[in-house]
């Protein structure tokens, strides 16, 4: 029988390293990909991911299920990546959004299926080009309203979760998310088009 | 009749498909007859779509080993209660001081037994005449100078005589 993330949470707290375990098995690539997606960097993103589980587990003793586990994680997640993304501000201020992405970024990112047909070589250009475009689209939102999407469309959770996690009422992240996807759209608007006419 | 403006705050939980009953056909009505809205929640499903093009990324293998290594290092929690329960060092210790309280406490009334003073000095009396044949009596040097002991034969004579 499978159990909770609370469950397991509790099972810590009395001493159960092994529920932790399963807990790390359990969130290790939903939250290495949400920091990812933040700070667009791997390495970075790992660094971070660590410091949440090692913040869960140094909370453990105070434990209180008084909220889904998740909205707990999610929202330690954030707050660091936020906070980091206002460390490396300057840094990121030198970048160019339009310089390429380097190696280890663009090497990191494993479709979820091998494709089973072999695309031509001008088949795959566009295709990371597609990709490209929808990386730079999700980086130029404000870090928010990044963090709201990236919740709400990758870890499915929702609204009064994601509102908790961000620290505002639900009717002021549905205002957020919309002017997200709004702005995402502009963004996009070429494949948006390209998207309906294949249709 | 929905407004526009009503409509924005209820798109993305339509196009995610997690409005009521009655707001869900609410919003389809204000959708038949706008046509702005009805373009915006289509491209709002494709935006979506795009989303979902993007690739997952894996922890690397060495990611695991590491989160491991540093919950390994975090230091153990010592409560204020802690010492309170049960742990084998402290056991072990209270044992070897009981025995060792008891071991002193049984030795030391073997070795000195409680006397009473008066029960002491009767002892000591009592002990006197055993201490005429000591060594201290025989080396003591005023008794060295009289003269030696006549024998029994010899008393019996002059007894005798006396008689």
């Amino acid at each position: 029988m499978t159990r909770s993330d609370v469950q397991l949470m509790l099972d810590v707290k009395s001493g159960d390293e092994r529920s932790f375990e399963l807990l790390l098995q359990r969130y290790r690539t939903p939250l290495v990909n949400f920091l990812y997606r933040m700070v667009r960097s791997r390495e970075q993103a790992e660094d971070l991911a660590q410091e949440v589980f090692i913040r869960v587990y140094r909370a453990r003793e105070e434990y209180v299920p008084s909220a889904k586990f998740t909205t707990w994680l999610f929202r330690i997640a954030t707050n660091l990546a936020l906070n980091s993304l206002r460390d490396h501000r300057y840094q990121k201020l030198e970048m160019s959004i339009d310089a390429p992405l380097t190696d280890s970024e663009e090497g990191d990112e494993r479709p979820f299926e091998v494709a089973d047909k072999h695309p031509t070589v001008e088949q795959e250009l566009v295709e990371e080009e597609r990709k490209k475009m929808i990386r730079h689209a999700i980086e130029k939102l404000p870090e928010k309203q990044r963090a709201a999407v990236l919740l709400h469309k990758y870890q499915e959770l929702d609204y009064a979760e994601i509102a908790k996690i961000l620290s505002c009422s639900e009717s002021a992240l549905k205002s957020l998310l919309f002017r997200a996807y709004e702005m995402l759209r502009v963004e996009l608007a070429p494949l948006v088009r390209r998207g309906k006419e294949a249709k | 009749m929905m407004s526009c403006t009503k409509m924005e705050e209820r798109i993305l939980a339509y196009v995610d498909g997690r409005l009521k009953d009655s707001e869900r056909s609410e919003t389809e009505k204000h959708l038949a007859s706008c046509a702005a809205c009805r373009v915006r929640v289509n491209e709002f499903r494709s935006v979506g779509e795009l989303l979902d093009e993007l690739p997952q990324v894996e922890p690397s293998p060495a990611f695991d080993v590491r989160v491991r290594a540093r919950v390994a290092a975090e230091p153990v929690k010592q409560s204020w209660w802690a010492w309170l329960r049960p742990s084998p060092r402290i056991a072990f210790a209270a044992s070897a001081l009981l025995v060792a309280t008891l071991w002193i406490d049984y030795h030391s009334t073997v070795i000195a037994p409680l006397i009473p003073p008066d029960e002491a000095d009767a002892q000591m009396m009592q002990d006197i005449s055993v201490m005429e044949d000591h060594d201290t009596l025989a080396n003591f040097e005023p008794l060295k100078e009289l003269p030696p002991p006549v024998d029994n034969a010899d008393d019996t004579d002059d007894s005798d005589h006396q008689m």
